[in-house]
């Protein structure tokens, strides 16, 4: 019989195995800590810090930190949850976001989170960066506006496709996705990759989907992000 | 007399319109208009920013031109956009869908414009105070008009927001076809109060009328000018709002062309520049631009349809043409009659569709063949619209070209400011604030959209500056 790890996050005993990331441990246990680089099934790697959580009064990634017998962890908090909003302030200003638009515009996890934080307007100036589109795939468009580097079609393109498509290059304020060709047609990516359907924002999008979901039907429509995992509280 | 010995009057930003705009007077030292002009100050910009973004992304990217009457664009952009997925006719719902979609905005956008934008110059006088002569005055006088014109708006929009997801800038439309049907639910709640749109509708009808009727000597010589006339026609010379051909007579109702595809419009219809303005000035190519120029809209419409095929906007159209004799009308100020006709008509097609089982259908999309050059046209509440686009093979709009139904009113709102200078300011020892705002009455007439026909942005204060024959600023009035 495995052994339990007994934990608290926000003063509740959450119950979980050994290996486990506190981030796993608390969809489980049906507790939403907000992310954004982080999915199921793909490997995590802690970029985008809007899952940060307190673990005994120190920040952690809590889709990469292991679970630990008595631990405390800090989660909805004010002072988090300011953190979280400063950090989706600057996923906005730093892409061309324009959700008005936007395919993914309900459907979007960035758009959600920032809604379920609260978040009426950015408050940091927009940079309006100058990004490339490509729309040279016959059944993908990249929109490079809307990428926010959370690097999970990196992963999925390289652990689950076996194929490398997307890499980061460059660094900083430079740093951006690339393909492993010219343009996305001279790769081997298909639409039925996993990489195609993972991005979390409009940045990866299938061609000629475009608004089919009416408003009112799309996923975040009627309820915020993170109620999926809420609902399995027991 | 050098342009040194000429005065300039600034009239900025024109009030009561959608948009931003400004009219010039230059008078000469007796206060003689020596000319007159509608200026459109700003840069739309949507034909070049859109280049890039795919097809699919465009009806509902473009309808952000503007707030008032987005669908229009929403549905001309999702027309071309149709073309371009190589889809020639929709299924029965999602026609009827677009359909109850442009009728409701047509209703709403025709009601803002009549009882919150030039009810006060109607009903309190042109020359009214403007302290009173506002759509606060006429909720404080006229209480139950004013709750009319919000409950009829509302109801408009409410259908938009049902057809397209939300009251501005919804998704409805889609390549080929819409996104959603109306329920039965959704039906009902627009049946229960279709009636009282009839009846507010009639009435709001009457009110234009009789305007027009007991004030017919102050309509034939305010901003009447003989003009062409263009819209969209149905094969069978009905108006129709949201498809057709095009037509264009002339002053005395003789077709310059008819039943023409729009998609071949670029050989009927020509755009010609003016440093003055941003807004071009289309007009018939075989008449050139001097004499092609034409006026479209309610009144274009109502003068050129050969019927109207719902019972009561057929009989008021019929007493409308009876003023002139069958022949077309050319006051301007016979715009709020028919936009009123319309706004009827609209009211009694809702009522025709809600009673239409294949709204509730579930065949919504259709796909063809793509190709890579489509137009889409519709009759906009101000009047024709023409949206025209090229995709390339990666599935990006390459070029764009938009003519809205401001820009085709361009020359005939000029000519309208000019006429009205002429008349009524021409000589006057003083302008007096009432003075202008006639101008503004004879560009209100148009119901413009200077938004949709440029780009604009702010508040909508009216600045009017007096200078000297030498240019020197010698009064300014802002309120």
């Amino acid at each position: 019989m495995d052994k339990t790890i007994t934990f608290k996050i926000d003063g509740v005993d959450v119950k979980g195995c050994p290996g486990q990331t506190i981030m796993e441990a608390a969809d489980k246990a049906g507790v939403y800590i907000p992310r954004l680089c982080y999915m199921k099934d793909l490997t995590p790697h802690g970029s985008c810090r809007v899952c940060t959580v307190k673990v005994d009064g120190r920040a952690q990634a809590a889709c990469t930190q292991p679970i630990a017998e008595g631990v405390e962890v800090e989660n909805n908090t004010d002072e988090l949850n300011e953190k979280r909003r400063n950090i989706i302030d600057m996923f906005f200003v730093e892409g061309n976001h324009f959700c008005m638009f936007c395919e993914k515009s309900g459907n979007c996890e960035l758009q959600a989170v920032a809604y379920r934080l609260g978040i009426c307007a950015p408050k940091y100036p927009f940079q309006f960066p100058d990004r490339s589109l490509d729309a040279t795939h016959p059944d993908i468009f990249i929109d490079r506006n809307r990428c926010i580097l959370c690097g999970r079609c990196v992963n999925a393109s390289r652990d689950v496709d076996g194929k490398s498509v997307f890499e980061f290059v460059g660094r900083g304020a430079n740093k951006k996705i690339a393909v492993n060709s010219d343009t996305l047609a001279g790769t081997n990516m298909s639409v039925t990759d996993k990489a195609a359907n993972v991005c979390p924002v409009g940045a990866i999008i299938k061609k000629r989907v475009g608004f089919a979901v009416p408003i009112g039907k799309r996923l975040y429509d009627t309820q915020p992000i993170g109620s999926d995992i809420e609902v399995t509280k027991s | 007399m050098s342009d040194s010995n000429l005065k300039k009057i600034i009239i900025e930003p024109v009030t009561r319109v959608e948009g931003h705009g400004k009219v010039s007077l230059l008078l000469d030292e007796k206060n003689n208009i020596k000319q007159a002009r509608l200026h459109i100050v700003e840069f739309r910009g949507f034909e070049r920013f859109i280049k890039g973004r795919p097809y699919w992304e465009v009806p509902v990217l473009v309808q952000r031109l503007c707030g008032i009457c987005p669908v229009s664009h929403h549905l001309a952009a999702a027309k071309a956009m149709d073309g371009i997925v190589g889809v020639d006719k929709l299924t029965p719902t999602a026609e009827k869908i677009r359909r109850l979609m442009h009728y409701g905005q047509m209703f709403q956008s025709h009601v803002l414009h009549f009882f919150h934008l030039c009810s006060p110059d109607l009903l309190f006088g042109f020359d009214a105070d403007p302290a009173i002569r506002n759509v606060i005055g006429i909720a404080q006088k006229y209480p139950g008009l004013a709750v009319q014109g919000v409950m009829m708006r509302k109801y408009g929009q409410e259908i938009i927001k049902a057809t397209a997801g939300k009251k501005i800038h919804g998704t409805g439309a889609i390549p080929g076809g819409v996104n959603k049907n109306l329920s039965i639910a959704e039906r009902d709640v627009f049946l229960k109060d279709i009636e009282q749109m009839l009846e507010w509708a009639k009435g709001a009808l009457k009110i234009a009328k009789d305007y027009t009727v007991e004030n017919l000597s102050l309509a034939q010589e305010f901003a009447n000018f003989d003009s062409n006339h263009l819209c969209l026609i149905r094969e069978d010379g009905a108006m129709d709002l949201y498809h057709g051909n095009l037509r264009a007579i002339d002053k005395d109702g003789n077709k310059i062309f008819d039943q023409v595809d729009y998609n071949n419009y670029v050989d009927y219809i020509a755009e010609e520049v003016k440093s003055w303005s941003y807004m071009k000035f289309p007009f018939i190519k075989s008449l050139g631009h001097e004499k092609g120029w034409y006026r479209v809209g309610p009144l274009a419409r109502v003068n050129a349809c050969d019927f109207i095929d719902t019972p009561l906007a057929e009989e008021a159209r019929k007493e409308f043409m009876a003023i002139t004799g069958g022949k077309p009308n050319n006051l301007s100020l016979a715009y709020h009659w028919t936009r009123m006709i319309e706004t009827l008509h609209s009211a009694e097609k809702i009522q025709e569709l809600l009673n239409d089982p294949d709204l509730q259908g579930n065949d919504l999309v259709l796909k063809g063949k793509r190709r890579e050059e489509a137009v889409g046209l519709i009759e906009a509440p101000r009047g024709t619209l023409f949206h025209h686009y090229k995709v390339n093979k990666d599935d990006q709009i390459e070029m764009c070209n938009l003519i809205v139904s401001t820009t085709h009113n361009n020359v005939p709102m000029n000519t309208a400011v000019e006429k009205v200078a002429q008349t009524y300011l021409s000589g006057k020892p003083e302008i007096t604030e009432g003075l202008l705002n006639h101008i503004e009455v004879a560009i209100r007439a148009y119901d413009p959209c200077l938004s949709c026909a440029t780009h604009a942005m702010g508040q909508m204060p009216l600045v009017v500056s007096l200078f000297d024959h030498k240019g020197n600023l010698i009064d300014k009035k802002v309120k």
